[in-house]
């Protein structure tokens, strides 16, 4: 079942001069796959991540979330869209630094509204205690390490249980100790949760570990 | 709570430092604004007052007529070259009618009549020309509380006395006159007539001082060799001063006497009371923006410090409407707790003022709680507020979260 889909996606940037920086990309992600995006630097590869994150929605082509034709979608649509169905992490974990883990968590479900506060709480609980940070939920997130903030950061993407979930080079920053434990979680997920996973990563070793590799080389996809 | 307001408080609670420095600019801006506002009608209603205590609302009396320069009927030959005033009596006819029809009118308080006659106040060879008022004292005195500015000797002792009479501190200090003294006046028509001093009185305008006397209605009316119908002045009193011009007009066309309200007569006052406005309401004003700038820069600031955080909540699903609602609560708040501060802080000043002796006539420091003034102040305030929260947040609400994730 396909999740994701892009089609023909090309994206220019103006500044300072024009450069096609995707060139016609078109891929399906099925649901449940652990998918990486890999590419040297300069590749379009985190420039295609943000626009199938619908964050950027400034390319022409197709791109097709859950059955949903993202194009037509106005920049609220695509807030609520992203909320319900899209989960984040980024390299640099982007915790919000003066709440607490657990409030943290709780951010996009609350957004969501679809649970009373006493659920939201029990569940980004529960999150951070799969992901071994039960003992962390109280304190703020920027007293937390580098690993457990990304393994915050991971729970947050998690809590309201989104189709797909979106890494900007999720391990960038760790080392491989805890690169190991990201891991791990993201093929826990989508094995046995099927949810899907799209990363992007320039960690080789990652990437030859995930279901499926894109390869990204001056705009053009490589290998699919 | 929602999360949007539940974000807001966090950052407020969070930066405790500058949210304390923001809410202090409110409560100076929103003080100083209804301190200032207040004292400006403090000053206007004691300057009112003191103007009351020596002219009335309005004043009825018969105006010098130019003779008409006849016109021929194509209206270019004139038959009279120099107009001038018709030599006629300045009296009003038949006063009491008069008086009986404009007591008759709506609002109208007091009517009183009134016979004023130039005067020289003669001692031994010295002599002071001056302005002898006849009076009903009673009346007088509810129109311009004539009591309340007598230093020595009373007024009940003019009422029936035909040969009582009250004069100016500055005429009792020039031919050292004290009460029980005689004093010889003689009229412009000529009249000599010794009167004795029931009281001085002592105002705040030292040229009414040294010229004024009062003395009973007929007495002025026999220094004048006229009748008991004899009247030049009816004065007006009226239940809302600021009416005055409009009830003016209505007797004017009513009695066909020229009319005059207190603000036409004091039109010098007048003009100086409407210069402290706009001066008071500028500076005012300006305080509780400068206050609204505080709160504008602060959030600036911590929108420039919360970047990321904007960015992530985008990107979890926050809409625009939704950062703005953030940060608007934000101002609002600190909007709110410096409008209640700067309430509390106003109502402190405007006592501790109304304990200050600032002496003459005035007395204590004139500046009373003016609700309306407090409520402006807090609307202003108010809005003043949301639009130094309101322009920073649609800033933010338009960040695009791919940029900053790029950097």
């Amino acid at each position: 079942m396909k999740i994701l889909e892009s089609k023909s996606i090309s994206k220019y940037f103006t500044d300072p001069v024009e450069f096609q920086v995707l060139k016609n990309i078109s891929f399906d992600v099925n649901k449940g796959e652990f998918m990486t995006l890999v590419g040297k630097s300069g590749s379009g590869k985190s420039t295609l991540l943000y626009v199938l994150s619908t964050m950027d929605t400034d390319y022409s082509g197709e791109l097709i979330i859950d059955g949903q034709v993202t194009g037509k979608l106005s920049k609220d649509e695509l807030a609520g869209l992203r909320n319900e169905k899209i989960g984040f992490v980024f390299q640099f974990h982007y915790l919000l630094s003066d709440f607490t883990s657990l409030q943290n968590v709780m951010l996009p479900a609350l957004k969501l509204g679809k649970l009373s506060h006493q659920e939201i709480e029990e569940k980004a609980y529960q999150k951070l205690a799969m992901l071994g940070l039960s003992d962390q939920a109280m304190k703020l997130s920027s007293k937390l390490s580098g690993g457990q903030q990304q393994r915050v950061a991971i729970a947050r993407a998690l809590i309201n249980d989104p189709l797909i979930i979106m890494g900007d080079e999720p391990t960038g920053n760790l080392d491989s100790k805890n690169t190991r434990i990201v891991f791990d979680i993201f093929q826990e997920l989508s094995k046995n949760y099927g949810q899907t996973i799209i990363a992007v990563t320039h960690d080789d070793d990652f990437a030859s570990k995930s279901d499926r590799i894109v390869e990204l080389k001056d705009g053009e996809v490589i290998r699919s | 709570m929602n999360i949007n307001a539940q974000i807001a408080k966090t950052y407020i609670v969070t930066n405790k430092k500058l949210t304390g420095v923001a809410v202090a600019g409110v409560v100076l801006g929103m003080s100083i604004y209804i301190f200032m506002n207040s004292m400006l009608m403090g000053f206007d209603k004691s300057s009112s007052k003191s103007i009351f205590k020596s002219s009335p609302h309005i004043r009825v009396y018969k105006d010098d007529e130019i003779s008409k320069p006849l016109v021929n009927s194509n209206g270019k030959q004139m038959l009279l070259s120099n107009p001038k005033i018709v030599p006629s009596k300045n009296t009003i006819i038949n006063p009491a009618q008069v008086i009986t029809s404009i007591q008759s009118m709506k609002d109208v308080q007091i009517v009183t009549a009134q016979v004023n006659a130039n005067i020289f106040y003669n001692s031994g060879k010295s002599q002071i020309t001056g302005l002898c008022s006849g009076i009903n004292p009673e009346e007088a005195n509810r129109m311009y509380s004539i009591s309340s500015t007598i230093v020595e000797g009373n007024l009940e002792a003019l009422k029936g006395n035909p040969n009582g009479i009250l004069i100016g501190s500055g005429v009792s200090e020039k031919m050292s006159l004290r009460v029980n003294d005689y004093v010889n006046i003689t009229s412009s028509k000529g009249v000599n007539k010794a009167f004795k001093i029931v009281g001085i009185f002592k105002t705040s305008n030292s040229v009414i001082d040294k010229s004024k006397s009062y003395v009973n209605i007929l007495s002025a009316q026999q220094l004048l060799k006229e009748g008991n119908v004899y009247v030049t002045d009816i004065n007006v009193n009226i239940s809302n001063p600021d009416d005055a011009e409009k009830i003016a007009t209505l007797i004017a066309a009513r009695t066909n006497y020229k009319a005059e309200g207190w603000k036409q007569a004091n039109e010098t006052l007048m003009a100086a009371q409407r210069m402290r406005k706009i001066i008071i309401t500028f500076v005012s004003t300006t305080i509780l923006l400068v206050a609204g700038f505080g709160i504008y820069n602060i959030l600036n600031m911590t929108i420039t410090q919360k970047i990321n955080d904007i960015a992530i909540l985008k990107a979890m699903g926050f809409k625009g409407k939704d950062v703005i609602r953030i940060f608007v609560t934000q101002a609002v708040t600190v909007g709110v707790m410096g409008v209640i501060g700067g309430m509390i802080m106003a109502t402190v000043i405007i006592t501790l003022l109304q304990h200050v002796y600032v002496g003459g006539d005035i007395g204590y420091f004139p500046i009373t709680y003016e609700v309306t003034k407090y409520i402006q102040g807090v609307v202003v305030g108010m809005i003043i507020t949301f639009f130094a929260g309101y322009i920073p947040a649609k800033k933010a609400a338009n960040i695009d979260p791919v940029e900053i994730f790029r950097k």
